[in-house]
């Protein structure tokens, strides 16, 4: 009895019942929920908008969230279509529990860039910097790919450095320092482009650098495969690439 | 004591309230790994995450009792113009998400906060990412379920006993030391429990204010929530010791919410 009402109410979850593309000719139509590394946040509504722009009948929920925290949800059972993740364990997490249809494909890089408060009034120019005393340095926390990559980079460049803080995600760490909290945090510089004029981004040399990878796949369980292999094929083609390069993003 | 009928939609829906509640607790008790549970639950990050969370739901409830019992003193007996607005905007970190009160407290105390850059220009103070920012989210959150509790004893109370020491010589502080608090010692003491409870379980507050420190603000549902990330089995084991302590909160208030017949 209860089964059936939770199934009933999470049946409306996906919004009204639209009918699937069940052939090639039929334009996409329906709605399908992507669950997406928070990084992505400001790209993906850009990605969004543009294939709803051009397929009126399709409908984008996005999940933004770490992408390890994504990878619980998706295994425990979430309704995602596609999972778009900021590193290859947490993907790796998912098609490890059979949940991934086909295999995944890495659509975009990224890289990291240390945020700081706009015209860089405490001088921040090296990861070295970050471990000065006066300041107060925020991170994601070590288990988010965020965190492991600002970890890896400060090895690279020997720098060792208690965080004020190991924030749930990248987007925390950013506001962290936007509202003047941290004094720099290590984001990818896509954040630092998508929160132009309230925080500044300092370059991390290349021999420190952390290239990010992010693979993204349509899920097994996908009610909407045709619609979810689309999003999949904008990403990867000529248009979905422009879309996220005027974001920050590189070609993998 | 009979039972009476129950119209039949109403047993069915009764049913799956019920089973809302118990199917989580049910699937905890399912999932529970017994094998793994000591060695999770005694890890040095969730033992240290423990202790913090003793720390600051404790320093919280004692900070809500000396300033939420005056307060709550105020409210039942002072009468002045804007009292209810004061009370009502007092009373909102009840109703309030979290987070949203994480964002205020950050907007007040923060670095760049009306009170937290001038603690911070004058005295050299900077309260988030520390314990005290913990301690301080917990209050906000949990100072009111201590303060309405308390009140509504201050309300219900026989004033006459009051009167009656005044009367026999006994100043204000005599009275309220030695009349008033043992008369709303039951409320005081139920305010204090759930205000501890409510303090316990904080999370948005104390991720936005006080960020995820361990050691000093990573409290024990912090540390769930990290938990379920990389390693499930503690987050499961966790989250069956902390019901089971919300489990002994309401046996330990059961007069108010578990009235017996």
């Amino acid at each position: 009895m209860v089964l059936v009402v939770l199934l009933a109410l999470a049946s409306c979850g996906g919004g009204a019942p639209q009918s699937l593309t069940s052939s090639a000719t039929a334009p996409p139509s329906g709605t399908i929920t992507v669950f997406a590394a928070s990084s992505l946040t400001d790209a993906f509504r850009g990605v969004g908008d543009e294939l709803t722009g051009r397929y009126p009948g399709a409908h984008f929920i996005f999940n933004y969230g770490s992408s390890s925290t994504l990878a619980t949800q998706i295994i425990n059972g979430a309704p995602a279509d596609v999972f778009a993740s900021a590193d290859d364990p947490s993907m790796k997490k998912v098609a490890d529990a059979g949940l991934v249809q086909g295999s995944a494909s890495v659509f975009a890089a990224n890289r990291l860039h240390i945020a700081v408060a706009p015209g860089n009034p405490k001088a921040i120019a090296s990861l070295a910097d970050l471990a000065r005393r006066d300041l107060v340095v925020v991170l994601a926390a070590p288990s988010v790919p965020a965190g492991r990559y600002a970890l890896d980079a400060l090895g690279k460049a020997g720098v060792a450095l208690v965080p004020a803080s190991q924030e749930l995600d990248v987007r925390a760490v950013l506001n962290k320092v936007a509202l003047g909290e941290a004094d720099a945090g290590i984001v990818y510089v896509t954040d630092v482009t998508s929160a132009a004029g309230r925080v500044a981004g300092v370059d991390i040399p290349e021999q420190h650098q952390v290239v990010a990878r992010y693979p993204v796949a349509t899920l097994r369980d996908s009610r909407r495969g045709s619609l979810s292999s689309l999003f999949v094929e904008f990403l990867l083609g000529p248009d979905g690439q422009r879309v996220l390069a005027s974001f920050g993003f590189t070609r993998p | 004591m009979t039972s009476e009928p129950i119209p039949r939609p109403f047993a069915v829906l009764a049913a799956c309230a019920a089973a809302l509640f118990l199917l989580p607790l049910l699937g905890l008790l399912l999932r529970f790994p017994w094998t793994e549970a000591v060695g999770a639950l005694t890890s040095p990050e969730i033992l240290t995450a423990a202790g913090l969370s003793l720390v600051t739901s404790i320093s919280a409830t004692a900070l809500s009792i000396v300033l939420g019992v005056p307060l709550a003193m105020v409210y039942a007996r002072a009468r002045f113009r804007g009292l209810r607005v004061v009370r009502a905007l007092t009373t909102l970190p009840m109703v309030l998400p979290p987070v949203v009160g994480g964002v205020a407290l950050l907007v007040a105390f923060g670095r760049r906060g009306i009170v937290g850059q001038f603690l911070d220009s004058v005295f050299g103070i900077r309260i988030p990412f520390t314990t005290a920012a913990a301690v301080l989210a917990a209050t906000f959150v949990a100072m009111p379920f201590l303060v309405l509790t308390v009140e509504a004893g201050l309300r219900s109370m026989d004033r006459r006993y009051e009167e009656a020491a005044r009367s026999l010589g006994a100043g204000r502080w005599m009275v309220f030391r030695r009349v008033t608090l043992p008369l709303v010692a039951p409320s005081l003491y139920a305010g204090a429990v759930l205000c501890w409870a409510r303090a316990l379980g904080e999370f948005g507050a104390t991720i936005t204010f006080a960020g995820n420190v361990p050691g000093s603000t990573q409290t024990l549902p912090l540390a769930v929530y990290l938990a379920l990330e990389t390693r499930p089995e503690a987050a499961i084991a966790l989250s069956l010791v902390l019901l089971l302590l919300s489990l002994v909160v309401l046996v330990a208030l059961r007069d108010r919410y578990l009235p017996t017949s």
